[in-house]
């Protein structure tokens, strides 16, 4: 695999870009890998790259049933941070923005990393406090945290609404420097070619249709490209989590539910930080292309259509133009749905189970991405250890049975509601 | 807006009403005390991709707690009842 | 400098009698009413518009539609900027400002032009591999300028001046376009009896029958018939944006800049249209061809220039070649010749029609087939084209240039439901696939492209979709229209490949070799090549450039186009002011505040407001003292010694009635409630069927079966749905109805060591003694005539009582309270007083009862220790709940002298690093007058060891030493409030 860097591009442009070779090889399935990973999303994607890179396992294969990339790490709002409260959270958080600080250069694969800074409005004392909580334990856990006064707040954000008429007035603010943005799709393919020069197979277009089990034991997929065998099988199909769990005859606390997200038409630079607003359900940033990328809240109810409602559309139109009037005569240009995986407490599930050689990566509700990174490289870790890493040691699906919830929200067994 | 025909009040949008989630998970006695049983009914779903039977309360209307029958990838509606009718 | 050289003499839909005067990048130019700003441009002869998005090239005008990628401009100032607008959708309006936008210093000399040169380094996804060094936050600085060259206009900074509405609708039939296909169906569907909506998203009914010059007498009959009906309504400047679940159709409306000022009318309107059936009638766009420079200024889709010529009365070249795969291209063609221009025709195809081929050398037309465009000359405004044909190459000059590759019917609507688009290949187009029953295609956006079809299309889907509303009146034959048409396309049009750029995505200037890159890199899968190369992601959405791109992946991979696969249509069709979305929801219309029956009194006399959760509540009295710090010491001082009044009005009220009451309350409740006598309150605490606290409250058993409990401020709306699950999805056979009587009662809690004599002095009626109204005792009465309510209970420690009164009479009870109580010393206080008291009671609230904590861990185990039965005991026995270090609340009081506590510290042991999570937090403090020093309510691990901590806050580096208290720091036996 050549290296990319600006002499490729000069090297390539001189002989009018005809050189230049697949990112990722395109594999055909062989009989049998050591691992089977399911998904050729960020998460599977990134966990083939680790196994390989960190473990030394080679002979793996990712299947995706579409194209790679295709579901939630090319649908989400590209928000990264590490500002999480609870213990198991913070850690795990702040592991993966480290990863992604050294990602670019890991991969050879420019994911644009913009660490522009993340704040998030506090519109009364009690709500600085509870951000100020928040802050404290990522300034005890070694993670860059600040907290902003009204006026540091408007001298960063000046754009925002600090009139008298503001209807929720600006208190202050919890800001994360080092958070921002990434280039999704940029994620996904950096990852399948890395993946792919260390000889893993990416296989698009191969559904996974069933598992293939050996007394207890799963060895092995049935797809529509064929019987693929597998020393061990790694699920990371976040979002149909569930339907292929059932396969597996596992039972999941797990719901898929609807995540809208919005861009507006491309406008010179407007917004330079990621901004969220702590009245209400609302974030933006822009992208280096000028739209303004925003989200909201779930639509609310179970769904596996990728296609969002009109409730949430006015919903975030208004908090839009509270948190920020100038928006008002700005256009929407497009907006989707992805179909996360919630959990019955807004934490991930990355786990053994109880089939053996099953290993699973899902449930990561509105978080994924961020996560990608740590995701897998955690995973990888399982699934050439078949241990638990000690960091995703709170991750694991028994927590539901045993009573040890990760619930930042403090919303309950709600999916709906986390 | 998902169109939601009350058997109360007639056809609404969803934003009138509050989801419930699942309605085929059989909810303990009471006072039954077996911690599995509990566990199962609060956590575990069947999350199915297709026909779906869910509780939604008609908040702005009638309050009444709903069993909608509604298909999660069309987001068709088959079929609406009132869930105290069905129990009792 | 108004040239208008290009106008026509005579015809068109314009209105000669209005000049219209408007500015475009400084100039002054003229047009009339019933044009674009794209076609007025045209007619003042400007042919170059904008600068295209990557490398910064001279564009024009493209199109006549909402499908135009090149011509956008700014329009407006100030506060009314708004960027990006396709000028051939802008009515004209006298006054108009427009410039154009992504150019420095001026459109004709743009510096960033030079991008251009650099074209191969800047090939798709160049960004992907390189920008990545020499440190790893070298991004940050390449980011920089890369922003700032991208974006096209640049968005006002100002709040929008303007209004909008949102609003929603019902029709029986919707009809989506009103083109011939259209205004069939909206009269059909009348006929038949369903109410109509006939939405347009141009200023003008007709569609493409407006560029026919023989379509004039059947659209104005069409439409005088229409606009008669009662049960048809017209849309007219209305985008169909989105359509959604149960059959819903989003729509944007402009206002009508002729109809004069209205005041505070909306700008914008945006409309959710609940349909019982939709007729999709909304056409097709013609597909550009692709060759190189094919993006000159004043190369055009013959379409376009048919709109320019018959609706619009403008002929944009007298010197014009017509480049075509296609029949339709042929009456373009005839438009022109009719009207002097010189034409020549390069049909890309080895055979055309031999009777247009005929037309066309009869009326002076030189005409080649097999021929292609091969390249433009002309840099600001085309000067003439290289034609390829099977006798070698020529040069031939022209001002203009057409071109037609087909049609591509406008299916975006119908896809957004996830239905995807069928490739047809005897139209080399696709159509929408398989729809609902409710929902029909008529006309060219199902692919029948003659106007005869689209007409007989339209009456029998109009007729449908009525009868899909019951209403099957009989319907009559639509008027006849007789008008010149061609069939469709008869060969699949193949791009052009050269030495120059063809493009392929005017606006995000994706050209072929792009696309070539994209394939030879892997990404070619549609979405990776739309995701890869940014095509389609332009404010055009693509509608010019998707099927091209898709056809040249397809044989590039030499796979079939169906194979190949659309991308996703996604709403919104155009885009859309998200003021309009919002509608009038802004400003303190956005999440209404609430208020109690109270408000005015307090905001009269000198109460600082406070939002909790949408609710004003008096934070403190301005009376108590100049700011917060010193007046809720003062309010808690007053209460503790004589006598405040609080609006308790705020929280949830719920009216438990029926036999099974008690029974229900005993297990909702974690506590029991089972026993408790008529008259008396208790004390209750809900779980969540988890076994984590939900909310807590007071239920008083008013007679035998009927109860009034009262929740929390925060969990008034949750807690009455949740009662309302229980009785209806679990607990059917229990005889409870429940209903929020939150809004009926005003409530007021008079607390204090005089607050019995003030009472009894307000309501003689009523004996306020021990004996007769102890602690949790209720009496009642009546104020002016109202029921009254009250309730012996203490939040804050002291003798106390809640007053509920009818909502009506909230104000004058409270009122009578003061002016009663006065003579004690009775103050109001707020809500600031109000957590402090109930801090030093060791009484929990929202900031312990976080939705991770048990009974146990708020120190409450004990209420339920012989009960079972209760929502939420059994998941509260799971193994995590009773772990050795769980956290508990306890009391924390500050030691180091001159020091305060703070919320949200973390609770280290002494001498341990200030690392990590912590031991546990605290959770909330106050200073306490009668401690004199600050206290505080916390979590603490079970297992900690020890009297002392340190709170630790790292944000103002803070380290306080507290000591490990009991929570409840004043009166633990309860003295005050029975006594």
């Amino acid at each position: 695999m050549s290296r990319y860097s600006v002499f490729s591009l000069l090297r390539h442009a001189a002989t009018g870009n005809r050189g230049w070779q697949r990112a990722w090889r395109a594999a055909t399935p062989k009989a049998s890998y050591d691992v089977v990973i399911i998904g050729g999303g960020g998460h599977g994607l990134a966990t083939a790259f680790y196994l390989a890179e960190n473990h030394g396992i080679r002979n793996v294969a990712v299947l995706e049933k579409g194209y790679i990339g295709g579901g939630n790490v090319g649908r989400n709002t590209t928000v990264i941070r590490s500002n999480y409260l609870l213990d198991g959270n913070t850690q795990f958080y702040e592991f993966s923005m480290k990863l992604w600080e050294g990602m670019s250069a890991a991969l050879n694969f420019n994911v644009m990393f913009s660490q522009r800074g993340q704040l998030v409005t506090a519109h009364s004392a009690d709500q600085l406090d509870t951000f100020s909580h928040r802050a404290n334990v990522m300034r005890s856990n070694g993670i860059d945290a600040e907290i902003l006064d009204r006026d540091a707040v408007r001298k960063l954000v000046p754009y925002l609404d600090f009139s008298d008429t503001a209807r929720f007035p600006i208190h202050g603010a919890i800001f994360q420097g080092r958070a921002g943005t990434a280039r999704h799709d940029a994620v996904a393919w950096g990852y399948a070619r890395a993946a792919s020069g260390h000889g893993v197979d990416i296989i698009e277009g191969c559904e996974v249709t069933d598992f293939v089990r050996q007394d207890d034991r799963i060895v092995g997929v049935e797809t529509t490209r064929g019987r693929i065998g597998a020393g061990r099988v790694g699920l990371a199909v976040a979002g149909h989590t569930s339907v292929l769990a059932q396969k597996a005859g596992l039972e999941l606390p797990i719901e898929s539910h609807l995540l809208q997200a919005f861009v507006t038409e491309p406008v010179k630079p407007l917004v330079d930080h990621v901004v969220a607003y702590g009245a209400d359900h609302f974030y933006l940033s822009q992208s280096d292309k000028g739209g303004l990328v925003f989200g909201g809240n779930l639509d609310g109810y179970n769904s596996y259509s990728q296609r969002g409602n009109t409730g949430v559309l006015r919903e975030v139109c208004e908090a839009a133009i509270a948190l920020m009037p100038n928006i008002s005569r700005l256009r929407l240009l497009r907006h989707w749905g992805g179909i996360m995986d919630m959990t019955p407490d807004a934490s991930p599930i990355i786990s053994l189970t109880p089939v053996d050689g099953l290993y699973l990566n899902g449930g990561w509700c509105y978080g994924g991405f961020k996560a990608t990174p740590a995701s897998g490289w955690c995973f990888a870790e399982m699934l050439a250890t078949g241990e638990t890493p000690a960091l995703i040691r709170g991750y694991g699906l028994g927590r539901f049975r045993s009573g040890h919830m990760i619930d930042e929200a403090g919303a309950g067994p709600f999916a709906w509601l986390q | 807006m998902l169109r939601i025909d009350c058997p109360c009040c007639g056809v609404r949008d969803h934003s009138e009403f509050r989801y419930g989630g699942d309605a085929t998970v059989e909810r303990p006695a009471h006072d039954n005390p077996d911690l599995d049983a509990w566990y199962r009914y609060v956590y575990l779903r069947a999350n199915p991709k297709g026909l779906h039977r869910e509780y939604w309360q008609h908040v702005l209307g009638c309050r009444q707690w709903l069993v909608v029958e509604r298909d999660t990838v069309t987001h068709s509606i088959h079929s609406v009842s009132f869930s105290r009718r069905q129990r009792a | 400098m108004t040239s208008t050289e290009k106008r026509l003499a005579s015809g068109g839909y314009l209105d000669r009698s209005q000049v219209l005067k408007f500015m475009c990048d400084g100039r002054q130019y003229t047009g009339f009413k019933g044009d674009t700003l794209a076609s007025a441009l045209l007619a003042s002869g400007v042919s170059l518009v904008g600068r295209s998005f990557k490398y910064h090239r001279p564009r024009g005008i493209l199109s006549a539609g909402a499908e135009e990628p090149n011509a956008l401009v700014t329009v407006g100032t100030g506060a009314r900027r708004e960027p990006n607008l396709p000028a051939t959708m802008l009515e004209l309006t006298s006054g108009l400002e427009a410039a154009s936008q992504n150019n420095w210093p001026s459109l004709r000399f743009d510096v960033q032009s030079i991008n251009s040169l650099f074209s191969p380094l800047l090939s798709s996804g160049f960004y992907y591999k390189t920008f990545m060094g020499p440190s790893r936050r070298a991004w940050m600085f390449y980011e920089h300028f890369i922003r700032k060259a991208a974006g096209l206009g640049k968005a006002t900074m100002m709040p929008d001046p303007d209004v909008y509405d949102s609003r929603d609708d019902f029709t029986d039939v919707a009809v989506v376009g009103s083109g011939a296909a259209g205004l069939s169906a909206a009269r059909a569907a009348a006929q038949a009896g369903a109410r109509v909506l006939l939405i347009e998203q141009d200023f003008e009914i007709g569609g493409r029958l407006l560029s026919e010059p023989g379509g004039a007498t059947w659209l104005h009959t069409m439409r005088t018939e229409l606009e008669e009906m009662a049960n048809v309504r017209i849309m007219r400047r209305t985008t169909a944006f989105g359509l959604y679940d149960g059959n819903t159709l989003a729509l944007i409306e402009d206002a009508d800049p002729f109809a004069g000022l209205v005041m505070n009318a909306a700008r914008k309107t945006c409309t959710l249209l609940h349909a019982r059936s939709i007729v999709f009638a909304t056409g097709a766009i013609e597909r550009p061809m692709v060759f190189p420079n094919n993006d000159r200024p004043g190369v055009m889709l013959n379409s376009a220039i048919r709109a320019y010529v018959n609706r619009y009365s403008v002929l944009p070249g007298r010197n014009v070649v017509i480049a075509t795969a296609d029949d339709s291209a042929y009456l373009t063609a005839f438009d022109l010749l009719a009207h002097g221009a010189r034409v020549v025709i390069a049909d890309a195809r080895p055979l055309a029609e031999p009777t247009l081929l005929a037309k066309a050398k009869q009326m002076g037309a030189e005409v080649h087939l097999a021929t292609n465009v091969t390249d433009v000359k002309g840099k600001y405004a085309v000067t003439g084209v290289v034609l390829a044909g099977k006798t070698g190459t020529i040069g031939v000059s022209c001002d203009l240039v057409g071109m037609s590759a087909g049609w591509s019917p406008v299916v975006h609507l119908t896809s957004h439901q996830g239905v995807k688009p069928v490739y047809r290949a005897d139209i080399d187009a696709f159509v929408p696939g398989q729809l609902p029953e409710t929902q029909f295609v008529a006309g060219a956006a199902g692919g029948s492209l003659s106007v005869s079809e689209a007409i007989a299309e339209g009456v029998s889907a109009g007729r449908a979709a009525a009868a899909v509303a019951g209403k099957v009146e009989r319907v009559a034959e639509a008027p006849v229209l007789e008008i010149e048409e061609t069939a469709g396309p008869t060969t699949v049009y193949k791009p052009i490949f050269g030495q120059r750029k063809a493009f392929v995505d005017f606006q995000m200037d994706v050209t072929l070799d792009d696309i070539q890159l994209a394939q030879r890199e892997g990404y070619e899968s549609v979405e990776h090549l739309k995701r890869y190369t940014t095509l389609g992601m332009g404010t055009d959405q693509g509608k010019t450039s998707n099927i091209n791109a898709l056809k040249v992946m397809a044989k590039l991979r030499g796979i079939s186009i169906p194979e190949a696969g659309t991308t996703t249509f996604r709403p919104p069709y155009t885009p859309v002011a998200i003021g309009a979305v919002a509608g009038r929801a802004t400003g303190h219309h956005f999440r209404p505040y609430r208020l109690t029956p109270i408000h005015d009194w307090h905001t009269a006399n000198g109460a600082q407001m406070l939002e909790v959760g949408l609710w004003m509540r008096p934070w403190f009295f301005e009376a108590s003292g100049r700011d917060v710090n010193t007046a809720y010491v003062n309010e808690m001082r007053l209460v503790r010694s004589t006598a405040g009044i609080m609006d308790i009005s705020t929280l949830g009220k719920i009216d438990i009635q029926g036999p099974d009451a008690a029974a229900f309350l005993d297990r909702v409740y974690a506590n029991g409630f089972a026993s408790i006598k008529v008259g008396r309150a208790r004390y209750g605490v809900m779980l969540r069927d988890d076994g984590i606290v939900f909310d807590d409250g007071t239920t008083t058993r008013l007679e035998q079966n009927r109860f009034f409990m009262t929740t929390s401020t925060a969990k008034a709306a949750d807690v009455l749905s949740w009662l309302e699950f229980l009785l209806d999805t679990a607990w059917p056979d229990l005889r409870v109805s429940v209903s929020s009587v939150s809004d009926e009662w005003a409530g007021m809690s008079v607390a204090g060591p005089e607050s019995g004599k003030i009472l009894s002095a307000a309501f003689p009626d009523i004996d306020f003694s021990n004996e007769a109204l102890p602690h949790m005792g209720l009496a009642g009465g009546t104020f002016n005539d109202s029921p009254l309510k009250i309730i012996r209970l203490s939040y804050s420690g002291e003798r106390a009582y809640e007053i509920y009164v009818g909502a009506s009479n909230g104000e004058a009870a409270w009122r009578h309270l003061i002016d009663v109580g006065a003579a004690y010393g009775l103050k109001p206080y707020g809500v600031e007083a109000l957590g402090a008291l109930r801090i030093e009671k060791g009484h929990v609230a929202g900031p312990e009862i976080d939705g991770r904590t048990t009974l146990s861990d708020l120190r409450m185990g004990r209420m339920v220790a012989k009960r079972s039965g209760y929502v939420g005991e059994a998941l509260s026995h799971r193994e995590a709940f009773q772990a050795a270090n769980r956290q508990r609340l306890v009391g924390l009081k500050c030691i180091d002298p001159g020091k305060r506590l703070r919320g949200g510290a973390l609770l280290f042991a002494p001498g341990e690093p200030l690392q990590g999570h912590g031991r546990g937090r605290m959770t909330s403090i106050t200073y306490s007058p009668e401690l004199d020093c600050y206290i505080g309510l916390g979590l603490l691990a079970a297992d900690f060891k020890g009297d002392e901590v340190i709170a630790s806050y790292p944000m103002k580096n803070e380290v306080v030493r507290a000591r490990v208290v009991s929570p409840v720091f004043l009166d633990p036996a309860g003295e005050r409030m029975h006594g």
